[in-house]
C-alpha cells in the first residue's frame, strides 16, 4: 500500500463538462492509483485540473483531457514528472495564490463528502463553538462580522437572524436559496459541489441561533450534479450524527431537505421561492410581511443565499473580528467574484471587497478569450447594467457600485468583446423578462413584450426618435410600477446599452 | 422516455412524497423524470391523490418551464441562451443546431428535442449545453455535431 499514489480529479460540473469523469475512470484503472473526487478550486479555465500528491505537495496538471493521459503517464506525472500541462504545486498557481479565501478555503482541498476530511480541516468547529456559547453569542458574532447577504440585495445577515429569533413561533425554518439564476454566476454551485458540508454546517448554526429545527435547500433544476453531491453529503452528515435528532449530544435537532426548482428565474426571489417550496407557482408575494416574520407556511423563516450561509462556519470558528478585517467601508469580508463569458481565465476569485473590475478582468482574467478588446461588461446578473471598458476602475463594493447605478449582486461578471451587438443584448434583457415574469404586475408582464417590439422598431429604423422616447417611457413605467426587481430592474441593462452604446441601435 | 403511463406506479411515485400538497413541484419532477412529461391523466391523478383541484395542478404545471405537457424525443438538448454563453457565440451555436436538426427551438426530431435553458452555471466554460442531465462546456459547432450524432439518427 505504501506506494499508492493519490490523484485528485474534480467531480464538479465544469470539470465534468470537459471530460473529468473519463479522466477519473481511466486513472482509477491504473495500478496503485487512488483517485479522490474533490471539488474545484475555481480555476475553471484549467479544468479538468488534476492533482497528484507528491510528498507534501499537490502537483497540478491541466487542463487534462483523457487523450493526454498516456503522455502524462509516460512523463511520470504520478511522481510529479515534467510535462507541458504541468502547472507546479497547486498552492503556487498565481490565480489561486492571490486570492483571499474564506468561504471557499476548503473547496478543491478536500473530499467534499468525507466527514473525516471535513473535520480534519476545521469542519464543524464553528458549530461546536455555537453549541458551547449559545444562540445569543452566535447572533452577536454574525452582527459583528458585518456579513451581508450574498444573494443580491446585500441585507445584513445578523439583523435578519435576530428578527427570526425574536419572532415567537413553535416552528421556524431555515431556507437556503440555491436557485443561482443569474447568468455568469456559479459560486453557489462551486461551494455546494466542493464543500457541501460547510453549507450544511452553516444552516445548522443558523437553525440553532434562531430556534429552527427544519431546513430546506431550494436548488435549481439546472444543477443535476450538484444535487447528487448534496444528497451524498446530507446522508454522510446524518449517518455520522451531524444532522437529525440531538446533534452530537447537544440536544439540538435539525434536518435538511432538498427541493428542486422548476426552471423559473423569478423563483430565486425569496418570496417566490417560498411559494415554490410550498408547492405552488412561483408568484411574488407582497412585502410586508417579511419572510422573517411570516415566511414558509406562514412561519418565521430565514432566507439566505448559499454563500451567505457558507461564510458563517468560519466566522464562528475564527471569530467575527477576523472576518471584518477584510473589505472596505460597509462592505465587509470577501466576495466570490465570478469571471464569465468572453474571458481568458474564467473562474471564481474570492477576494476582499474593494478591488476594481479592471484588476479582476485583466490581472486575474487575462482579458478576453478571443484576444479582442473588452467592449462591455455586465455585473450582477441579467438585471445588472452594462458597463463600458472605461468604467472598469470603480472599486467593487456595494456602495461604490450603487453610486454609479450598478450592482454587485451575486458577484457575476460577464465580459463581452468588441463583436457584441448591444442592441441585441438590450432586446434579450426585455425578452428574458417577458419569458420569466411571474405575471403579477402589468408593467413587467406586458411592458417587457412591448419593449422587445420597440427595440426591433428602433433597430429597423422605424420612427427612430419616437420609438426611443417610447422605450424610455416604457423603462420608467417598469421601474415605477413593478413589484420586484425582475420588472423593476430589467430597464437597467436596456438603458445602459442604449446610453453607452447608441451606435449599435443605429446601423 | 417512451414509458407508458401506469396509474399504479404513478401512485407509488406520488405517495413517496407523503401525499402532501406542498410537495407538488417535487411530485411533478418525479413524474417527468419517469414519463418525460405531464399528461392530462397525470394531472387528474395528482389532483386526486394530493387532494387539490385540477386547476391548481394545471396552474403549477404551466407556470414552470420544466414541466412539459407533451412527450419529448428520446433526448433533450438544451442550449444555454443566457448572457455569458451569448458572449461566446451561443446564438450562432443555436442557429447551427437548428439547421443541423432541421427544427426550430422547442421543436423535435425523432431523437432530439431542442430547448433553451438560461444558465447551467458553466459560464466560465461557455457556451454550455445540457443533454438529458449531462452538462458540456466550450461547445463549438463540431463538438455539438458529435453530441447530436451520439443521440442517434
Ligand atoms: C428576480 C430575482 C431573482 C433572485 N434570484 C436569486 C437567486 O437565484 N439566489 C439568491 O440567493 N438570491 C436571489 N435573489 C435575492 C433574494 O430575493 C434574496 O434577497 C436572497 O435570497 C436573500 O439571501 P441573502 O440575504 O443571503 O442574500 C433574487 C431576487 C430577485 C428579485
Ligand atoms: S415585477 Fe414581474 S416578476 Fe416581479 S412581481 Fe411583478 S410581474 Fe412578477
Ligand atoms: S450563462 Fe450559459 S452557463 Fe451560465
Amino acid at each position: 500500500m505504501s506506494n499508492q499514489v493519490t490523484v485528485f480529479v474534480p467531480r464538479e460540473t465544469s470539470a465534468v463538462s470537459l471530460g473529468a469523469h473519463d479522466v477519473a475512470e481511466k486513472l482509477a484503472a491504473v495500478e496503485n492509483v487512488n483517485v479522490v473526487r474533490n471539488g474545484s478550486w475555481g480555476a475553471s479555465w484549467l479544468e479538468p485540473l488534476v492533482e497528484v500528491v507528491v510528498g507534501d505537495d499537490r502537483i497540478a496538471y491541466g487542463p487534462v483531457e483523457v487523450g493526454d493521459l498516456d503522455s502524462l503517464l509516460e512523463a511520470g506525472f504520478l511522481t510529479g514528472g515534467k510535462h507541458p500541462l504541468c502547472l507546479g504545486p497547486i498552492s503556487e498557481i498565481p490565480y489561486l495564490k492571490n486570492q483571499e479565501r474564506w468561504t471557499f478555503w476548503r473547496c478543491g482541498l478536500i473530499d467534499p463528502i468525507s466527514i473525516a476530511d471535513f473535520q480534519a480541516h476545521k469542519g464543524f468547529a464553528g458549530l461546536q463553538k455555537a453549541f458551547e456559547k449559545g444562540p445569543e453569542y452566535v447572533l452577536d458574532q454574525i452582527k459583528t462580522s458585518g456579513l451581508r447577504g450574498r444573494g443580491g440585495a446585500g441585507f445584513p445577515t445578523g439583523i435578519k437572524w435576530q428578527t427570526v429569533a425574536d419572532t415567537e413561533g413553535e416552528q421556524k425554518y431555515i431556507t437556503c436559496n440555491a436557485d443561482e439564476g443569474d447568468s455568469g454566476t456559479f459560486s453557489d454551485r462551486l461551494l455546494m459541489e466542493g464543500d457541501p458540508l460547510n453549507l450544511i454546517e452553516g444552516m445548522i448554526i443558523a437553525g440553532f441561533a434562531v430556534g429552527a429545527s427544519k431546513g430546506y435547500i431550494y436548488l435549481r433544476s439546472e444543477y443535476p450534479l450538484t444535487r447528487r453531491v448534496l444528497t451524498k453529503a446530507l446522508l454522510a452528515a446524518r449517518d455520522s450524527g451531524w444532522l437529525g435528532q440531538d446533534i452530537q449530544g447537544s440536544g439540538f435537532d435539525f434536518d435538511i431537505d432538498i427541493h428542486i426548482g422548476g426552471g423559473s428565474y423569478v423563483c430565486g426571489e425569496e418570496t417566490a421561492m417560498l411559494e415554490s417550496l410550498e408547492g405552488k407557482a412561483g408568484v411574488i408575494r407582497y412585502k410586508p410581511p417579511l419572510p422573517a416574520i411570516e415566511g414558509l407556511f406562514g412561519k418565521p423563516t430565514v432566507v439566505n443565499n448559499v454563500v451567505t450561509l457558507g461564510s458563517v462556519p468560519l466566522i464562528m470558528a475564527l471569530g467575527a473580528e477576523k472576518y471584518a478585517e477584510f473589505g472596505v467601508g460597509r462592505s465587509k469580508g470577501t466576495l466570490a467574484f465570478q469571471l464569465a463569458g468572453n474571458i481568458k481565465r474564467g473562474g471564481m476569485v474570492e477576494k476582499a471587497f474593494g478591488l476594481t473590475l479592471r484588476e479582476l478582468i485583466e490581472d486575474f482574467g487575462g482579458g478576453t478569450a478571443t484576444g479582442r478588446p473588452v467592449r462591455a461588461v455586465q455585473v450582477g446578473g441579467p438585471l445588472g447594467a452594462y458597463l463600458t471598458a472605461e468604467q472598469l476602475d470603480t472599486p467593487l463594493d456595494y456602495e461604490a457600485f450603487a453610486e454609479m447605478g450598478g450592482m454587485i449582486g451575486h458577484g457575476g461578471i460577464v465580459v463581452f468583446d468588441d463583436t457584441v451587438d448591444m442592441a441585441a443584448q438590450a432586446r434579450f434583457a426585455m425578452e428574458f423578462c417577458a419569458i420569466e415574469s411571474c405575471g403579477k404586475c402589468t408593467p413587467c408582464r406586458i411592458g417587457s413584450v412591448r419593449g422587445v417590439e420597440v427595440i426591433d422598431r428602433i433597430v429597423s429604423n422605424e420612427d427612430r426618435e419616437e420609438n426611443i422616447t417610447l422605450l424610455n417611457d416604457l423603462c420608467d413605467t417598469m421601474i415605477d410600477g413593478s413589484l420586484c426587481a425582475m420588472g423593476g430592474m430589467t430597464p437597467f441593462p436596456v438603458r445602459s446599452a442604449l446610453e453607452s452604446f447608441p451606435e449599435d441601435f443605429n446601423k | 422516455m417512451a414509458i407508458k403511463y401506469d396509474k399504479i406506479i404513478a401512485s407509488e411515485i406520488i405517495s413517496q412524497f407523503g401525499g402532501r400538497p406542498e410537495m407538488l413541484v417535487q411530485v411533478l419532477h418525479a413524474l417527468v423524470e419517469r414519463y418525460g412529461y405531464i399528461s392530462d391523466e397525470a394531472i387528474r391523478q395528482v389532483a386526486t391523490e394530493l387532494n387539490i383541484s385540477r386547476a391548481e395542478v394545471h396552474g403549477v404545471v404551466s407556470f414552470y418551464h420544466d414541466f412539459r405537457t407533451s412527450p419529448p424525443a428520446k433526448h433533450i438538448l438544451k442550449i444555454c441562451q443566457a448572457e455569458a454563453c451569448q458572449a461566446m457565440g451561443s446564438r450562432q451555436l443555436t442557429a447551427h443546431a437548428e439547421s443541423k436538426l432541421g427544427v426550430q427551438m422547442h421543436g423535435s426530431t425523432d431523437n432530439v428535442t431542442l430547448e433553451p435553458v438560461y444558465c447551467l452555471g458553466n459560464c466560465a466554460c461557455s457556451p454550455a449545453v445540457i443533454i438529458d442531465d449531462k452538462v458540456y462546456g466550450r461547445v463549438d459547432a463540431n463538438k455539438l455535431d458529435k453530441l447530436i450524432d451520439e443521440c442517434g439518427v
